[in-house]
């Protein structure tokens, strides 16, 4: 019989525990296992908008470190989460149970890198875009890039199946990670996948990245290595009308192009983003979109005419086209920090991830135009068009009473519209537990038992990172609810 | 049967639809009824085992004599270019999907060695083609799957657009799981333009230094002796790197080499180099570590915990174990 998530959590009174569990912790950690108020506070938040304090928070530094704290986990019955740079926009972070953080912060080290296999073998607590600096020199880069890219780990694009800007052309994380060290839930190491051509049997790797964590905690990748393009251009459009700009993605994408990126933001974004970045973006526009294409130089001087024709035919203002990598970086700048620069409007701000088709883009849009409206909020949108991928960016001011309670209806009507037009819930930002209430939305009861079998297959005892992704009630106990601490999101 | 919503200006339909509301529905209820219709066939009894075109019966073991045969859904369902997406049966074969999206330019680079074989054949046994080495694996070509499970239930995992990270990737853990945790019904593949130019050739030049001279050829395969490289893309790169290739002593060709097909050795891309000068006849893809033999090989063994977890994986989710009895994934 499966345990119910019930049975592993520990009340909040229950001081005792703590103090048995933060001396066992000790034992192995020494003071990198923490349980001051400060610290418990600083990890209970990630980069959503609710949190819950953690009991313990851990820094360990090696896969043995890791394995001990998921041991001694057991012997308490203390669920565990992992934990990147706390970035996650889903909540995939928040701590709920009173667990143990795991920090992988001190796992930072770039083990290997391996051209000849062309893999590197890296830490979890690697940044992103320290990873890709460190390749270049060599010529490669790691190819998901989200916005956060220069703070966010390694270790939560795994968790999260994280995407970015040129994930249109090269995929999202699960393409380039070819090996993971995994610890268990059990407490035993193992490695999924590898670097051979066919690991044998089922896909464990695949089905770890994006898991959030449930399925135990990545010690080490091996990620792949994306050559560097010898030729890049990086063009910017402006358009009077949204909807032609959203005609003129599909149009481009429809003449054959596969751009490396290609991007749209709104006129509220262009706005802000201009104020902050100076990078000459059209402040009058309805939209822009910032498109990149790369590759050897033939296709990439082929795909700009293409680009330019298929513009002009959809009523394009100007075409500008990046002179050098200066003014291509400066383009970028604005794209993105677009996240940062809504503080100018209003200091809080909740940011969205769907997916719909690309032809339902300009309807879809102005659907959450609405939606903002009738919640009485601002919604700025800076997306990935090329893959249908919306991030509206809902701005506000969480001083205002109750405004909370309606930033999360009109996520919830964001995800409805998306997935009514043939959408998804999440392109790149995962379910946690933000969206986890609305798998119903595109799943089948049936659906969501049949991952729930699959996630209790890696953690029968339900200690990884529970009550993520999978809604309450779809199989386990839901007695959970009266033992979750106060201000919990679940 | 065969229904074909697609063509350029057709609309998309199931929830995608800018054109009539009822076309799209009916073609969605249609899908749905098929699907359907293949569950109930599979049941939730007796051992059952999903035939394709048979291109790969041997692979993982052939099931148990006697074992009920059934036939997962034929067609393109629905095919919108612009959304660079392919809905289909599982039981499509390669030959006609190819056909039907080269009407418009695109392709799912599949490349089984015969394109006879179906698609939710290539996806069980998750054999890459000989162009991996530019579109990746077959596993990153599908976006979502309906499968029937072993309760003969369908079971929907991931989704129907070109990106999402919605749940768990249950669409990853049925390529190469050569059916046995459920039967692939329908799925929905990414496609890709074609490319506007293509061009095989091979030459007695080192296939090492070649993958570092050339940036993302689509193969290089290589027999101890010669190296056959395909590149693919815009005519004017295409032309340049041919004449790169020129330079090293390569000669444009018809196309690739025999690929022999009863074995394939995995091991990591460095180790091929140690081939050379071995007996016997194989073909390697460079940069994968993949090398095709005329004999079968021998699977690698897998550790002692990732065995206990697939055990787990195939008891809870196919408890009767009557889902291809007596074929393996590992």
């Amino acid at each position: 019989m499966p345990v119910g998530y019930g049975r592993v959590v520990v009340s909040e009174a229950d001081c005792a525990a703590d103090a048995a569990l933060l001396t066992d912790l000790r034992g192995v950690l020494s003071d990198r296992a923490r349980d001051n108020d400060f610290e418990r506070g600083l990890y209970s938040r990630d980069g959503s908008i609710e949190g819950s304090a953690p009991a313990i928070v851990c820094l360990p530094t090696s896969t043995a470190e890791v394995a001990e704290i998921v041991r001694i986990c057991r012997k308490h019955r203390r669920p565990f989460l992992a934990r990147g740079s706390g970035t996650g926009l889903a909540g995939g972070a928040v701590p709920v149970g009173r667990p143990v953080v795991v920090a992988t912060s001190k796992m930072d080290r770039i083990v290997e890198i391996d051209t000849a296999n062309r893999i590197a073998w890296v830490e979890p607590g690697v940044l992103n875009l320290d990873l890709s600096r460190a390749l270049a020199p060599k010529g490669f880069h790691f190819a998901p890039d989200p916005s956060s890219q220069q703070v966010c780990s390694i270790g939560g694009n795994i968790a999260n199946n994280s995407g970015g800007p040129h994930c249109l052309a090269y995929g999202v994380t699960t393409a380039h990670i070819s090996a993971l060290e995994v610890v268990l839930p059990s407490g035993e190491t193992t490695v999924f996948g590898g670097l051979d051509a066919e690991p044998p049997g089922f896909d464990l790797r695949g089905l770890f990245v994006g898991s959030e964590g449930t399925m135990g905690i990545a010690t080490k990748a091996a990620v792949r290595l994306t050559p560097n393009a010898p030729a890049v251009r990086t063009l910017l459009l402006d358009f009077d009308d949204v909807s032609e700009g959203s005609a003129a993605v599909s149009a481009i994408i429809a003449a054959g192009l596969v751009p490396s990126a290609l991007e749209m933001m709104d006129q509220r974004a262009i706005e802000i983003v201009e104020a902050f970045a100076h990078a000459g973006y059209p402040t009058g526009a309805a939209a822009v979109l910032l498109v990149e294409l790369d590759g050897l130089p033939g296709g990439v001087d082929a795909g700009v005419d293409i680009v330019r024709e298929v513009a002009q035919r959809h009523h394009v203002g100007h075409v500008r086209v990046a002179a050098d990598d200066a003014e291509r970086a400066l383009l970028w700048k604005g794209r993105k920090n677009a996240f940062g620069a809504v503080a100018r409007i209003k200091p809080d701000y909740y940011l969205h991830d769907t997916v719909v088709p690309r032809s339902r883009l300009t309807e879809v849009l102005e659907k959450v135009y609405r939606i903002a409206d009738a919640y009485g909020l601002i919604a700025v949108n800076v997306f990935h068009a090329g893959d249908g991928n919306l991030h509206p960016i809902l701005a506000f001011d969480r001083r205002e009473p109750g405004v909370d309670e309606r930033v999360k209806a009109a996520g919830r009507d964001i995800v409805a519209v998306s997935i009514e037009a043939g959408g998804v819930l999440s392109g790149e930002h995962g379910i946690g537990l933000e969206k986890r209430d609305y798998m119903g939305m595109l799943f089948s009861a049936h659906d969501m038992y049949t991952q729930d079998v699959v996630r209790e297959t890696f953690d029968p005892d339900g200690l990884a990172n529970p009550l993520k992704i999978i809604p309450t009630g779809s199989r386990c106990s839901d007695s959970f609810h009266q033992n979750v601490p106060e201000g919990a999101w679940v | 049967m065969n229904r074909q919503s697609s063509g350029g200006s057709a609309p998309p339909s199931e929830g995608a639809s800018t054109g009539p509301p009822d076309a799209g529905a009916s073609l969605a209820a249609n899908i749905a009824a098929e699907v359907t219709a293949f569950a109930r066939e599979v049941g939730s009894s007796d051992p059952v085992t999903v035939v394709g075109a048979g291109t790969h019966w041997e692979v993982g073991g052939v099931p148990h004599a006697g074992t009920r045969e059934v036939r997962a859904p034929a067609g393109v369902w629905e095919h919108e270019p612009s959304e660079m997406t392919v809905r289909c049966g599982a039981g499509t074969t390669v030959a006609e999907l190819s056909a039907h999206l080269a009407r418009t330019g695109q392709m799912v680079p599949l490349d089984p060695a015969d394109d006879a074989a179906t698609v939710g054949g290539v996806l069980a046994c998750g054999f890459s083609g000989h162009r991996r080495l530019r579109y990746g694996h077959v596993r990153d070509l599908v976006l979502q799957t309906r499968h029937v499970d072993a309760s003969g239930k369908v079971v929907t995992a991931g989704g129907p657009t070109v990106k999402n990270v919605s749940g768990y990737d249950l669409a990853r853990m049925l390529v190469g799981s050569l059916g046995s945790l459920g039967l692939l019904a329908e799925v929905i593949l990414r496609t890709l333009p074609v490319p506007a130019a293509s061009q095989w050739l091979t030459g007695d030049g080192d296939p090492f230094d070649a993958f570092d001279l050339l940036y993302r050829p689509s193969s290089i395969l290589w027999d101890g002796r010669r190296t056959s490289i395909l590149l693919e893309g815009d005519p004017a790169d295409v032309a340049a790197e041919t004449s790169k290739l020129e330079s090293a002593g390569f000669a444009p060709c018809e196309g690739p080499p025999p690929i022999p097909a009863a074995g394939r050795e995995s091991m990591r891309p460095s180790d091929l180099r140690a081939l050379a000068g071995t007996e016997g006849e194989w073909l390697a893809e460079v940069g994968i570590g993949l090398v095709h033999r005329h004999e079968p090989v021998q699977a690698a063994p897998v550790s002692q915990a990732n065995a206990a977890l697939m055990t787990q994986l195939k008891q809870r989710l196919d408890p009767q174990n009557r889902l291809n009895p007596g074929r393996r994934a590992w």
